[in-house]
């Protein structure tokens, strides 16, 4: 109740310090090459103010980059008659490729967790969207082992405190993107808060496309497949017969 | 120099992929395999996917086995007849074989499956070789011992359809050489390999083969198989990446033509023994996988919410 007060207070406050999100990113899309090594994105921005900014708790900035949804499956192993076997397993239909956090600062204490459960910020509620009819009685474990394995491996992150907020105005965030990205749009969400709630949303989304000959393989492969198999294997026996022509020659 | 797979969507190092390549080129050539069986496993440990690592493997493969056999045609040690009789069985195997992985998939334990065979056939194979290379080892050290004949008339010989095979030595039916190659191919295609390590044992203890044209004939059925794998794999499932196969050929190729040479200078039993050891290495390594503890038991496979 109170919390409902607070935000009509805040909501009906809004119009006289509007705190707006104006920002860009360093790259306007990612295109994938054979050197493609992964890739750093800079994405930066400024609050604009119609008036002097308000007193009160301190602002606060959240930057998150999303990579398209894919379906995954988790299995988990069992001893069964002395060998480790694949048992139980649960699907689920869309989860982010890639998810990354930065923030001004720790998340428990710049983010209310009601808040968080309405705009799913913090990686496990962003992650948390499985589906389909569980064979397993309890699917916690199968979903944290998707967030830890996940996270180890780098697709999944959190960067508490990694962006900077200057004179309450400017800032940045600085994304890594990991070499085996996925295809497809990522979207760049930047959340302005006060006191734990959001108070602005900037969304805008980063294409991430194979270009050159990685895209014209890739497409070949699913469209020419018959022709893409072909080439595979004159590729093949070319390769097989010139280095044996070519020792030959050598041995001449 | 790290390189980006459209397929395999990851990047890795090109010059891990030739070396990689290369290893496995001078075993084809050097023992008549393939090399299927061990690219494939090598593959998932540097973090290819494990449809793109099976896919890819069975076309490097065709070029290894190409590499390979147009070596020992010029030496004269392939049985080509005997490779054709063997190649009818393998073909209608392996389309077999592509029905049982589809079975076993539908019912999720296709990996465990691929595993076990790994772990039996390969055990068996490596103990059978290397009690094998151990006997001849010790006869040649004492060669006042008892002989075991070489030739042995057993139901085999008994057999209608008699064709004569030359280069082998060999006036034997053609059953026997089509039940094999059947067999093999069922297995390398849920294996998702050649069959050469399969093939290759089988041609001496089954067929009674002698050992300097198996490896020659068994590559050369080697590369229509796995021709017929790689087609398949590119239209039903589009995991064949050709950067990773260009990668691994141009290792394995040039392997290949070292490993050839060298097979001509190795002695026929040590050849045995040391591709009994490799065989009985992978193995062992793929039954501590199943045995050990993993350290996760959460896996993720992409896709496939069933």
């Amino acid at each position: 109740m109170i919390r409902a007060l607070l935000l009509l207070v805040l909501l009906g406050a809004a119009p006289a310090y509007a705190e707006t999100v104006v920002a860009g990113l360093s790259l306007d899309e990612v295109g994938i090459t054979s050197s493609f090594d992964g890739t750093e994105v800079l994405i930066y921005g400024a609050v604009r103010r119609d008036a002097p900014e308000p007193a009160g708790p301190p602002m606060q900035v959240i930057v998150t980059l999303e990579g398209p949804a894919g379906s995954v499956t988790i299995r988990r192993k069992d001893h069964i008659a002395g060998i480790w076997i694949n048992t139980e397993e649960v699907g689920v239909s869309a989860t982010p490729s890639y998810y990354s956090v930065a923030s001004t600062g720790p998340l428990d204490e710049i983010l209310d967790p009601a808040e968080d459960v309405r705009q799913r910020i913090s990686v496990p509620l962003a992650v948390r969207a499985f589906s389909g009819p569980l064979e397993v009685e309890d699917a916690r474990p199968f979903t944290e082992a998707l967030l830890r394995i996940r996270v180890a491996e780098g697709q999944y992150s959190l960067a508490e405190g990694s962006v900077k907020l200057i004179e309450g105005t400017l800032f940045r965030a600085d994304f890594k993107l990991p070499a085996n990205l996925v295809e497809g749009d990522y979207k760049v969400r930047i959340y302005l808060l006060r006191g734990g709630e959001v108070i602005d949303l900037y969304r805008s989304a980063l294409p991430v496309r194979k270009i050159g000959l990685e895209r014209t393989l890739f497409l070949m492969s699913r469209e020419h497949a018959y022709a893409y198999g072909m080439m595979s294997l004159v590729l093949a026996v070319v390769a097989g017969w010139a280095a044996s022509a070519a020792f030959r020659m050598l041995r001449r | 120099m790290q390189i980006y797979l459209p397929i395999a969507d990851v990047a890795v190092n090109a010059f891990l992929l030739l070396g990689l390549g290369g290893v496995v080129g001078v075993l084809s050539g050097l023992f008549g395999v393939g090399g299927g069986f061990l690219i494939t496993p090598l593959l998932f440990f540097i973090g290819i996917p494990p449809g793109v690592a099976v896919a890819t493997g069975s076309n490097q493969v065709v070029a290894s086995s190409v590499s390979g056999v147009l070596a020992h045609l010029k030496r004269k040690s392939v049985d080509i007849p005997m490779g054709t009789v063997l190649l009818v069985g393998g073909i209608m195997g392996s389309a077999a074989g592509i029905l049982v992985f589809n079975w076993l998939q539908s019912l999720g334990q296709i990996d465990l499956v691929v595993q076990l065979s790994y772990v039996v056939f390969l055990g068996f194979i490596g103990l059978l070789m290397a009690q094998e290379g151990l006997r001849s080892w010790r006869r040649a050290r004492n060669p006042g011992a008892r002989r075991t004949k070489r030739h042995q008339h057993h139901w085999v010989h008994n057999l209608p359809l008699k064709m004569k095979f030359r280069a082998s030595g060999l006036y034997i039916s053609v059953i026997p050489p089509v039940l094999v190659g059947l067999v093999v191919g069922v297995l390398a295609a849920i294996m998702g390999v050649g069959g050469g390590f399969i093939m290759v044992p089988a041609m001496i203890y089954i067929l009674g083969m002698p050992t300097k044209v198996v490896i020659g004939t068994s590559l050369f059925q080697v590369i229509f198989v796995s021709a017929f794998t790689t087609m398949a794999h590119a239209v039903t499932n589009q995991s064949v990446d050709i950067v990773l196969a260009f990668l691994l050929i141009a290792g394995s190729v040039v392997g290949a033509q070292v490993g050839t040479r060298l097979s001509g200078r190795l002695k026929a039993e040590e050849l045995r023994m040391l591709l009994a050891l490799l065989v009985l290495a992978v193995a062992i390594k793929l039954a501590l996988d199943l045995l050990l503890t993993p350290s996760d038991l959460y896996s993720l496979y992409p896709g496939g919410a069933p």
